[in-house]
């Protein structure tokens, strides 16, 4: 179908010199897909370490309580739910309705932030409760479980691991919301994500790794404000599409951590 | 984008057009209920490698939905869906060489 479209369009065009797609589509949706293609190589590593871990270590720690499967199967309906209206909001693009297509995608921004303060806080309440990582500091004042303390001195691969996975994930989630951010409201995206920098930056207390983590939202504000001065444009339905796979990746990833980082690790009483 | 652009990604707009929105809503429903399942079975005592299998397994159907209905991989030409899906299958069926080696720690012990 594509070489028909090439043909049809390419007479006069100077474009007609090349050769029509490979894969039958346009070239910044294969780009997207080829980042993506690479980047679950990086999660494939990352969650290939986590279940060599879980099978090898007989003594493997599973403290996950009712309480964080519940918060984490939340996360999950969050996060599928994102995906419909990614989904629905790539549809309303392609038909042109405009509204419709703002709305879905500041719903999917909406759930995915969801997401990210429920796993924040899940986060606060592992490290209060002892489960670190040494580069963490200390949390004062906070009354540690031994049963965590014990899981991070007896077997350190399960807080490595833990963190390193979910944390490389919601540091997609982030991206992926601050992505979805920018091809919706465009220049008018940036002060709102400057907003979630000084918020996250100073509600956060500063042993928190949050403290620091929010500067990657500063970050980000940085480079989409250098991309939207250098390269202004209204995003039209093929953006919103590969602003979708990104986000329906991450999506898929979680698909993955879910049942290997919680249930996995479930406490059975 | 140039003009061959333009006229592809219109090309593929105009798929997206013939999809039903209630397609979406039923991939949504099921992998809702998959991962309920998947939770129950959380809450099953079961072997580590068995429990391993089964939820592997559910979320390779999970992900094989997400990719074929909402990445739209299932309406993309052949040579598309074939050159990428085959490449990722392989890179990280290269990966599983390590597990052997788990398993013959966990039977064997560390010495």
């Amino acid at each position: 179908m594509a070489e028909v479209a090439v043909q049809h369009h390419g007479v006069t065009s100077p474009s007609a010199a090349y050769e029509p797609s490979l894969f039958g589509t346009y070239s910044k949706k294969i780009g997207m897909w080829l980042f993506l293609l690479s980047d679950s190589l990086t999660f494939g590593a990352l969650l290939y370490a986590y279940s060599y871990g879980r099978i090898s270590i007989p003594n493997w720690p599973t403290p996950f309580h009712s309480t964080s499967i519940r918060n984490a199967t939340i996360m999950t309906a969050f996060l599928l739910t994102s995906s419909l209206t990614m989904v629905l909001a790539v549809r309303a693009a392609v038909f042109g309705k405009k509204s419709a297509q703002l709305g879905w995608l500041l719903a999917t921004m909406a759930c995915g932030m969801g997401f990210v303060i429920l796993h924040g806080r899940e986060w606060s309440n592992l490290i209060a409760e002892g489960l670190s990582l040494p580069l963490f500091p200390a949390v004062p004042h906070a009354e540690a479980n031994p049963e965590f303390v014990n899981v991070t001195k007896t077997v350190p691969q399960f807080a490595a691991t833990f963190f390193g996975l979910t944390g490389m994930h919601m540091l997609h989630v982030t991206l992926g919301v601050v992505y979805l951010g920018v091809v919706a409201l465009r220049k008018k995206f940036i002060p709102i994500l400057l907003g979630l920098w000084l918020l996250a930056w100073l509600a956060t207390p500063a042993y928190s790794p949050f403290h620091y983590g929010a500067h990657v939202l500063l970050v980000a504000a940085i480079v989409c404000s250098v991309i939207l001065w250098l390269k202004p444009k209204v995003y039209d339905a093929s953006d919103i599409e590969v602003a979708g796979l990104y986000w329906h990746f991450v999506d898929l990833v979680w698909m993955f951590i879910f049942p290997l980082v919680y249930l996995m690790s479930t406490r059975i009483i | 984008m140039d003009e061959v652009q333009v006229a592809i990604a219109e090309n593929v707009a105009e798929q997206h057009r013939h999809h039903a929105k209630a397609q979406f809503f039923w991939v949504w429903g099921i992998l809702l209920v998959i991962t309920a399942i998947e939770v129950y079975l959380g809450y099953q005592n079961m072997e580590a490698v068995r429990m391993l299998t089964i939820l592997m397994g559910l979320s390779i159907v999970k992900a094989a939905l997400i990719i074929g209905y909402f990445m739209h991989m299932k309406f993309e030409i052949s040579r598309m869906k074939w050159i990428t899906m085959s490449s990722l299958v392989f890179c990280l069926a290269m990966m599983m060489v390590f597990f052997p080696d788990a398993f013959r720690i966990i039977h064997l012990g560390v010495r």
